[in-house]
């Protein structure tokens, strides 16, 4: 059973974000780490080589930095690593980059293709799906469990107030929600073994069926009309009680003043 | 592509068990707001398996027009049927702007449907407008007019950006559920019912359910409530919510609601969260407990219309949203309050 990963690096939110001036996503600036949901999803991938026996592809479209989580997913223990990168790849949107990543899989053997939901820079979630339209692949959201039987993924779908067991075919495609599991640590052996591995490099001309006028900025559908920093509406008043009573006083009169009580 | 050929704002009318969520009455009222800036009608799209008799709802909420799409293979969703609904409607009726509910179902259909039709979405918009695209004049550049300006926070809520799509159509956006308002039902209004044939066909992509699991939940929506009594890291265990929260959130007629660490760490159901991986909520008023602010929490609640916080650490970020704000113990101060605001009501009771 061959198994693909998509996986993207992306800056660690907790330490602020910064723009280039064209309003685009300065992340050279930023720490850059594996994104938690793709992880998840490598965790899954590793479990079912572990009970089945399988290869594990781990697959990134970025910069030529993003190589550092493709050593990372190897020495968790996936087997092989391609890195897609090419200037004229840049700027993409969802559409552009599930075409780009379409274009890159063509090139590989898979039965099951396995993405995060959502990646915590864009928080889109549209990767995953759109990858599945392009290859034309059964797609399952949100897996919270799954199993093979055969032929078929037997799989566990979440949704707000159920979730529906579904049996699909291989090849597919399931997007994996960083609730699935909890990810292995890299092992001291694995991380030496990573950095001997080769990572395949693929460019523009390597991706296979794939249109110019469906990637990099050119290829996007939307446009950033305006981006910023988010503007707060701005404290209100704060208050400093003498005592509980104060307070509690400071509150009731403002819950009268706008007709609450 | 002529962009003079695509008219109407559409929206998906989503259903569960055959009755229609909550999210489509809100894309209808937003989408009404739409087709009015744009000269145009607002149009449900209402997808299932014997669900004709929903459809008048969605004109008591707005709708100019339900299209109707009746099928077997419709009943439950499933991701390839529906994909080839909307996308057989986009294909037929060539809307200007078509409108999903960020739920669990929109954000996986829209982008299946986006990938078909080849069109730009927008992921979780918090606003939608229509204006000039650029949004300020370009010398050498066209000024488009009348374009989809669709708002969404990013980065965990640190940024936000406006996204356009000039060159594509339909416009296509998920929308935050809770954000938008739903219009006055007008019980008079009669819905102008299209029936559709999608020609559904089964290929590669259906897959099979074997079983539906359904959560039973205890809880009234929080998204709901007019009123929200939140707690935080500061209540220090689930016992104190009940002790503390509870009787305050009952004598206002509200609901108990938490952060993200109230869940996290004792075990507060998590479909009582508010925040980025919660539930956006607006309430008339929210009462921020022992809630410090972290930027995921703000992005759920700081659409309230009023919001009092009470906290020890009078530099800690829910300061920088509330209305009014309360350096203090929520343990000495809520007791004290809730007798109060007890005594004030039973006083406007005897009036």
């Amino acid at each position: 059973m061959n198994i693909v990963v998509c996986i993207k690096q992306v800056p660690d939110t907790a330490g602020g974000v910064k723009f280039n001036p064209d309003g685009t996503l300065d992340r050279a600036a930023m720490l850059a780490i594996m994104n938690p949901d793709d992880k998840a999803g490598l965790e899954a991938a590793l479990r079912l080589k572990d009970e089945y026996g399988a290869k594990v592809t781990v697959v990134t479209m970025g910069l030529p930095k993003a190589d550092a989580i493709l050593r990372e997913a190897m020495a968790m223990g996936a087997d092989d690593a391609v890195l897609v990168t090419d200037r004229v790849l840049g700027g993409a949107d969802t559409w552009a980059t599930s075409q780009t990543l379409a274009g890159a899989l063509r090139a590989l053997d898979y039965d099951l293709v396995i993405t995060g939901r959502q990646a915590i820079d864009g928080d889109t979630a549209q990767v995953g799906p759109q990858l599945s339209v392009h290859l034309g692949l059964p797609i399952v959201s949100y897996t919270q469990k799954l199993r093979i039987e055969g032929d078929y993924v037997i799989a566990e779908r979440m949704f707000d107030d159920r979730h529906h067991v579904l049996k699909v075919k291989m090849p597919c495609l399931l997007t994996a929600l960083s609730e699935l599991n909890e990810p292995r640590y890299m092992t001291p052996g694995g991380i030496f073994e990573a950095f001997q591995k080769p990572v395949t490099i693929m460019g523009r001309k390597d991706l296979v069926d794939t249109l110019d006028s469906n990637i990099g900025k050119v290829g996007s559908p939307t446009q950033i009309a305006k981006a910023s920093d988010k503007v707060r509406k701005g404290a209100g008043t704060q208050y400093i009680p003498e005592d509980a009573t104060d307070a509690a006083e400071y509150i009731t009169a403002k819950l009268k003043e706008k007709f609450i009580i | 592509m002529n962009r003079e050929e695509y008219k109407g704002v559409y929206v998906f009318a989503q259903q569960v068990d055959n009755k229609v969520s909550n999210i489509a009455l809100e894309l209808l009222g937003k989408g009404k707001a739409l087709a009015d800036d744009l000269g145009s009608e607002v149009v449900a799209m209402l997808l299932g398996s014997d669900i004709k008799d929903q459809a008048q709802i969605l004109a008591e909420y707005g709708a100019d027009k339900v299209i109707v799409v009746d099928h077997p293979f419709l009943k439950e969703y499933m991701t390839e049927p529906y994909t080839q609904a909307i996308s057989a409607i986009i294909r037929e009726c060539k809307p200007d702007v078509v409108l999903f509910g960020a739920t669990a179902i929109g954000r996986d259909l829209a982008p299946c449907v986006a990938a078909t039709v080849h069109t730009g979405l927008t992921a979780d918009c918090t606003k939608l407008d229509i204006g000039d695209f650029p949004m300020n004049p370009i010398p050498g550049k066209e000024t488009l007019h009348k374009q989809l300006l669709m708002t969404r926070p990013a980065f965990g809520g640190n940024t936000i950006a406006t996204i356009a799509i000039p060159d594509f159509r339909p416009q296509m956006a998920t929308v935050r559920p809770g954000v938008m308002q739903k219009l006055p039902r007008n019980k008079e209004a009669k819905a102008n019912i299209i029936e559709f044939d999608a020609h559904l066909e089964k290929n590669d992509r259906y897959v099979e359910i074997l079983d539906v699991v359904k959560k039973v939940s205890d809880y009234v929506d929080i998204q709901d409530a007019k009123i929200l009594v939140s707690g935080g890291r500061g209540m220090q265990n689930k016992e104190n919510y009940e002790k503390y929260l509870r009787p305050l959130a009952n004598l206002l007629g509200g609901q108990v609601s938490s952060s993200r660490a109230g869940v996290d760490q004792f075990g507060i159901p998590k479909e009582l969260q508010v925040g980025q991986t919660g539930k956006t909520v607006r309430p008339k008023l929210y009462i921020a407990c022992g809630i410090s602010g972290a930027i995921q929490h703000l992005a759920g609640m700081e659409e309230s219309d009023l919001i009092i916080a009470i906290n020890k650490d009078e530099t800690a970020p829910i300061f920088d949203v509330a209305d009014y704000g309360i350096v203090g113990d929520l343990f000495q101060i809520l007791p004290i309050l809730t007798k109060m605001v007890e005594q004030e009501l039973a006083k406007k009771a005897e009036m």
